[in-house]
Formats: C-alpha cells, structure tokens, sequence
C-alpha cells in the first residue's frame, strides 16, 4: 500500500512538472522575448495559450505537497527544515507569478503591464530553479532524517544547483515544444519557427545538464548512481530517446505527437529518479516509503482520493484542454473587456 | 555561521520561534481567508446574477454577472497563490505538528486538494467561456466552483475543527499506530465550525459585493443597475444573517463543553462558579475588568438556560496551560457578536421597508450600513477566527501537542515575517486597486454606451488608439 502511495505522489508531481513546468517555461520565453515591439507576438501566444489553464496546472503542487505530508511526514518535516531557504525562494516566486500574471491581464497601461509581466516572468525563472535544488539536494542524499535546522550545504552542492539549471531548462523545453503546437493549430508559421528554434536549443541544453547532473550524483551517494545505471536504466534511456525523438522530429517540421513524446520524455526523467531511489525516500537514511509515520488506514485514504481524483478530476481536466484546445475559452467578457495591448495584431 | 546558530538553538530553545511564528501564520492566513470567503462564496452570487439574468432575460443581472465574473477571477488567482504559501507554510512554520500528525490531519487536506482541482478547472471554463459557451451551458459550467467551494471549505476546517477536538486515531510512542478518517473528518467541532464558517464567507462576499453599490447609491448613482447589484449581494448575506446567530450561539455553547478554557477566555470566567455574570466589553487585568458592563447570571442562563449553570473557568487548569491575553479573546468574540447582531438590524430594516412599502428604505443611514456592511462581516469573521486561534493556545492540537512543540527550530523567521508583510501589502494594495480600475472601466463603458446626440464622438479616454480594434 505504501508502495502505491508513493507511485501516486510520483504520478501526481510528474503531471505538475509537465503541465506546471510548462506554464514556468512559457514564463521564462515571455522574459527573453525582449522588447514590447518585437515580444508582442510570442508574448500574445504564450498568454492565450496558458491564461485558462495555469490556475488549474499550478493545484497539482498543492496535491503533491498535501500526499507528501499526509504519506510521509517524518520525511516532509526533515525535507522542510533542512531546505527551508530555496523552499521559502520558491513560495516567493510562486507568489509573484500568480500575482503578476493575474494583474496583467486586467492592466491596460503599457507601462504598469510592463511591471507585472516582468515580475511573472523573473519569478518564473526562480520557482522551477529552487524547486530544482530541493529535488537534487534530495537526490544527493543532503537531508538528515532528523534534520532540525536548515542547512546551506545541502542544496548548494554541484548537483543541486545543477538540477535547479536542469529544472529550468526542461520547462523552457516543454513550454517551447507545446508553443510550437499552438502556433501550428493557429497557422502562425513565424511563431512555429520562433518556437521551434528555442525548443530545439532547450533540448540540447537539458540533454547535456542531464548529462552532468547525472554524472554529478555519483560523487555523494554512489549506490543512488548505481542504480540509477542500472535497473533505471531503461527509464534513462527512453528519456533520452524521447528528446532524440523530439530533436529529429522538430528539425523535419513535424508537430504531431511532438508534445507526448516531451512529456514522456520528462516523465522517464522523473520515474528513473523514482525507481532509482525505491523504496528509500531520503537517499543517504533509512527513511523509506513504509516507516516515515503514516499507517495503513492513511495510505488506504489517500489511495481512495487518488481514485476520486482519475473519477472526477481527470474528466474535467479533459473536458478543460479540449475546449482550450478548440479555443471555446477566450476572451473574458464580450463588450467590456478589453485585451490587453500585445495581444492585438 | 552554522556553528554559532546550532549554539544559539541549543541556548534558546523551540519557544523563541513561537511569537514569530504564530504572527507570520496569523498574518498569511488573515490574508488568504478573506480571498477564501470570496472563493467560496462569490460563484454562487455571480450564478444567482446570471441565472436572473438568463431566467429573465434581465440585461442589467446578465451584466453585472460578466463583470463580476471578471473581479472573481482575479480574486481566485490570488487567492490560489496565498492558499499555495499556507500549504508550504504548514512544513516550513510546523514541521513538528506535520512530522507527529500530518497522517491523520493531512487526509481531509487531500480531499480539499480534490476540490480545489474541481474548483480551479471549472473557474477556467466558466471564467474565460463567457464569449462562446451558450446561456445555460455556460451557467452550469459554473455550477461545480460554487459546490466545490463549499465542500473545499468543509474540508479545510475539518482540519481545524480537529485540532480543536482531536481524535479518530491512536498514538503510541509519539506514533500514530490507527486512523478513522470518518472521525477525524467529522470532528465534533466540524458540527458547528463548518457551518459557522460557510455561512460567514457567505456574508462576507454578499455584503462586500451590496457594499460597492451601497457606495455607488450614496454618491447619487441611483439607477437600476446599481440597485440590482445591491440586491443580488444583500439579500442572500441578510437572509443568511439570523441562521449564523443561531449557529454561533449554538458554537459557543459547544465550546464551553468542549474546550472550557477557550470559553473561560471568551467570557472571563476566571472561577468555576454557578450564576456566571455575562461581561460586555470590558478589559480583564490581574483579576480585575475595568469598563465592562456586567449583566448577573446572563452567562449560565446563556450556557445552561439557567442561573445555576456551572461553568468552568480558566482556574481549572494550570497557568501554563491557559490562553494568553485573555482580554483580546473576550473583545474580539464581543465585537463579532455586535457586528453580527448590527448586521442583522440592517437586514430588519431593509425586511420591514419592504415588507410596508415594497422598496429600500430611503434614509441615508440605511445606505451608510450598507456601504460598510462589507467591512463590518470581514472584521467579524476575522475577530472568529482570533477567538478560536488565540483561544486554543498553548494548544496546536487542543490537549496533545503545545504550540511550542510544533513550531520549525529553524532561525531566520522575522526575516521571512519582515518579508511576507512587505509582500502581502503589495498584493493587498495591488488587488484593490485592479478591482478599482476594473470599475473605473465599467463605468466608462456605460457612459460611452449611453446615447449622446449631440455630443463630442465616443473617446476612449486612456485607452491607446489601437484598442479600437478589438
């Protein structure tokens, strides 16, 4: 039962890394668009396409937050202490984003847009990259089981702050490769190159942190990269084949199945590091799925949420892409509302 | 630098976090339950809108709905972004209470988490579908926010309602060995705290939204418009009215069994005695309540229906263990009973206008409650939650774990306090004001709309010329 608890809160933060992550990486595109001239296009693109859907995207974190204290709060409260600092940087970026996002689309004045669209995009910048040094500081077996202060050391190691870079470039990935889609859906050719470049250049740039993130982990704990090499090496190799795959298929121009394969592409990335670590939760402890203080009764609870969930939430989920993708949902009051300025023309 | 801060930990203990830490969770939370009582409450005000507006193919209903559709959805965003910090804030502030309980605590978190899902996906369809969804479909789409709203909020203060009456599991060894997640979802202060708390969003966002209108009617814009858009807002929060006194008298009547030191604070009972005055206002130091109005036997007649109603007072549990600051306790559970009760006047009075002449009543003072009705719910319901917050101290889980215990033996929390308040200005501040532009643009709407003609052609005051086309 743990065992399956533990699948749920991986399946759950594998949705949030590829629809969240989007959303983070069409924020950091917004902050390299450059000037209000000539980011007027993909900015437009990158707001309609993630205005319905970010809100929705961003709950997965809440979920996954809400699993991992429910499931294993001994390892929740070491994780908390130990890397207090990037999870507190994290929050704050999280706020910004939301805020500033939510306010651009009402602010009419260029200059006051200005200010809030740059403070969404910064902080889409920081969220994915703290976030990235918890997950590696994890990884790199810096958490104590008993942590009981925070601790600089631990999420400052090469591989930390290697998987915050590697965070930020799969969610500039991911973002560019779906904004290609939508540009195509749209019949913008201009956009679809635009994309095309960045999410080819983000492929190669995530494939080669991967790489020395990878290559990193052997240093602080080698029985993790043992395992990572060796019975999660078939995850590792489709993840890799999945950004080959998406490489060759973006060079030829073809946009039809480009996004599934990123995300899974993504998703063996998360599932390698899973499987690499099972059934310990903090590498480097004797923390594991089964005696980080839950009981029975609790991991039969969540099991029965996660159910309710694929019921009720996946549907919805469904039924909100599909009118998003058929774009049913824009505009958000016909008469007196106004759009913003860059996405005219 | 670590050296010396391990050194300062082990000089001063836990306790030194606590102050820090309880006002950075009470100022996060404060916030966020204002955002939350809009979240929960106002879907089903903008639904009551537009079905009035669909049902009646009344423009001005239809109207109001989009554009209150708009101010929502600005306020679910922020919302959303307040609500995530509080979950970080759960591990990050309490990682004590989180390590001993979060398994039993954090299941009816889950299933909050379900129907925040419901509520954020549907607000995206029903928000940005007004263009192309037809009438009714896009009313029901709107449907799932206003449930999920309500079963979203049953299930966070069942959290609460827990750790004012723990139980539903068994603990050995500082560890939980068995959980009934039916018992630690339904709580027996789930019975009177969820209702209590639901109906109080529910007045909080209809007096907020009468409010705006009340404002508008005081400065002579006395048209249908604004008094639909008053309707819609202060009819339901003064229906809703006199069932909230009635579940709140019922409330604390339970927490004078339940958690008789809480009562003791709210009431100044400081001896378990029969025949307990009932003190209004009033300010309780050392022994002594200086201003107070004092009304004989009224506080067991209140409990018990009778003046010799015994009523446990604080001195039936060690100093240790009773709430700090027990005039705070008393003031603000005084001052959300008399909002609470002007509340409802001003719903009599607009009731017996109504009721002998079929229409507003017209004083100016009648529109001066109204225009801060809005303010006035929003203080009563965060003076409710500093009755029961400060109320349990020392208490996190009421009898089991002190405060103390749960908070984060980490360093550094005035920092992140100095921040969040800085942060959470800004956002106030940022909020009021979009909500106030959006209705600057209203109104400029209505003036453009309205037939001038002779006058100058339409301009679009601020508006760049490219706007024109959209």
């Amino acid at each position: 039962m743990a065992a399956a608890v533990g699948a749920i809160l991986l399946a759950s933060v594998t949705l949030y890394a590829v629809l969240g992550g989007a959303d983070f990486g069409a924020g950091l595109w917004d902050l390299l668009a450059g000037t209000t001239a000539r980011g007027r296009a993909p900015r437009g693109l990158i707001e309609e396409s993630i205005t319905p859907v970010w809100e929705a995207n961003h709950v997965w974190l809440v979920f996954d937050l809400v699993i991992f204290w429910t499931a294993f709060p001994h390892a929740f409260a070491a994780v908390m202490t130990t890397l207090a600092l990037p999870l507190w940087l994290a929050v704050g970026g999280i706020v910004l984003r939301g805020a500033g996002f939510a306010f651009r689309k009402e602010i009419t004045r260029l200059s006051q847009q200005r200010a809030a669209g740059a403070a969404f995009a910064f902080s889409s910048l920081l969220t994915p990259f703290f976030m990235g040094t918890v997950v590696g500081a994890i990884a790199a077996a810096a958490v104590p089981a008993n942590a009981s202060h925070a601790s600089l050391a631990a999420w400052t190691s090469p591989a930390a702050l290697m998987t915050g870079f590697l965070f930020v470039a799969a969610c500039g990935y991911l973002a560019a490769v779906y904004l290609v889609v939508e540009a195509a859906r749209r019949g913008d050719q201009n956009m679809q190159a635009y994309f095309t470049r960045r999410a080819q250049a983000a492929a190669i740039v995530a494939g080669a942190l991967s790489l020395a993130a990878l290559f990193e982990l052997q240093h602080p704990d080698l029985a993790f990269f043992n395992r990572l090499t060796g019975r999660a090496l078939p995850l590792v190799v489709l993840a890799g084949a999945c950004g080959l795959a998406v490489l060759a298929l973006l060079t030829a121009g073809r946009t039809k199945g480009t996004r599934v394969i990123a995300a899974l592409g993504i998703a063996a990335v998360i599932w390698g590091w899973g499987v690499a670590q099972y059934p310990v939760l903090l590498p480097g402890t004797t923390v594991t799925l089964t005696n980080a203080g839950a009981t029975q009764a609790t991991f039969v609870a969540l099991v029965v949420v996660a159910v309710a969930a694929v019921l009720l939430v996946i549907p919805s989920f469904a039924l909100l892409f599909t009118l998003q993708g058929h774009r049913v949902l824009g505009g958000n009051d016909q008469g007196t509302h106004r759009a913003p300025n860059h996405r005219i023309m | 630098m670590r050296a010396s801060e391990t050194v300062l930990l082990a000089a001063a203990p836990v306790p030194g976090n606590v102050v820090p830490d309880r006002a950075q969770m009470a100022t996060t939370l404060g916030f966020h339950i204002i955002l939350a009582c809009f979240g929960i409450a106002l879907p089903s005000i903008v639904l009551l809108a537009e079905f009035i507006g669909l049902r009646r193919r009344d423009e001005t209903a239809m109207r109001l709905a989009r554009r209150w559709s708009q101010a929502m959805g600005v306020l679910i965003a922020v919302g959303a972004v307040t609500g995530t910090v509080l979950s970080f804030e759960m591990g990050l502030l309490w990682p004590g209470l989180m390590r001993r309980y979060g398994a039993v605590l954090g299941v009816p978190f889950g299933v909050e988490g379900l129907f925040f899902f419901l509520e954020a996906i549907f607000a995206g369809i029903y928000l940005y579908g007004w263009r192309r969804l037809a009438g009714w479909a896009h009313w029901w789409s709107g449907v799932p926010i206003a449930l999920s709203g309500i079963f979203g909020a049953m299930s966070v203060i069942a959290v609460n309602a827990w750790m004012n009456t723990p139980g539903g599991f068994t603990q050995r060894d500082g560890r939980i060995t068995s959980v009934d997640v039916w018992q630690v979802f339904f709580s027996r202060a789930a019975s009177y705290e969820m209702p209590h708390m639901i109906l109080a969003a529910y007045m909080v966002a209809g007096f907020a939204v009468a409010s705006v209108y009340a404002v508008g009617i005081l400065r002579g814009r006395r048209n249908r418009y604004h008094y639909t858009g008053f309707a819609l807002g202060f009819v339901p929060a003064a229906v809703l009215t006199p069932f909230q006194i009635f579940v709140g008298d019922t409330a604390a009547r339970a927490i004078a069994q339940d958690q008789p030191v809480k009562f003791a604070a709210m009431e100044y009972v400081a001896q378990t005695s029969r025949q307990v005055p009932e003190w209004l206002a009033g300010v309780y130091v050392d022994g002594h309540i200086y201003g107070g109005i004092k009304i004989p036997d009224m506080d067991s007649l209140l409990v018990g229906f009778g003046p010799g109603t015994r009523v446990t007072g604080w001195d039936s549990v060690p100093p240790a263990d009773r709430p700090p600051v027990a005039w705070l306790i008393h003031l603000t559970f005084d001052v959300m009973v008399g909002l609470g009760f002007l509340l409802l006047l001003a719903g009599l009075w607009a009731a017996w206008t109504w009721w002998r002449r079929r229409r507003w009543p017209r004083p100016r003072l009648f529109w001066l409650a109204g225009a801060v009705s809005g303010l006035a719910a929003v203080v009563a319901m965060e003076c409710g939650w500093v009755v029961t917050e400060v109320g349990r101290q020392p208490w996190v889980v009421y009898g089991l774990q002190t405060t103390a215990q749960a908070a984060t033996t980490n360093g550094g929390v005035l920092a992140s306090l100095s921040i969040i308040i800085v942060v959470y200005a800004v956002l106030g501040t940022a909020t009021i004001a979009i909500l106030r532009m959006l209705s600057r643009r209203w109104r400029r709407d209505d003036r453009d709309e309205a037939p001038v003609p002779y006058g100058p052609p339409r301009t679009l005051g601020d508006q760049p010329a490219l706007e024109v086309e959209s």
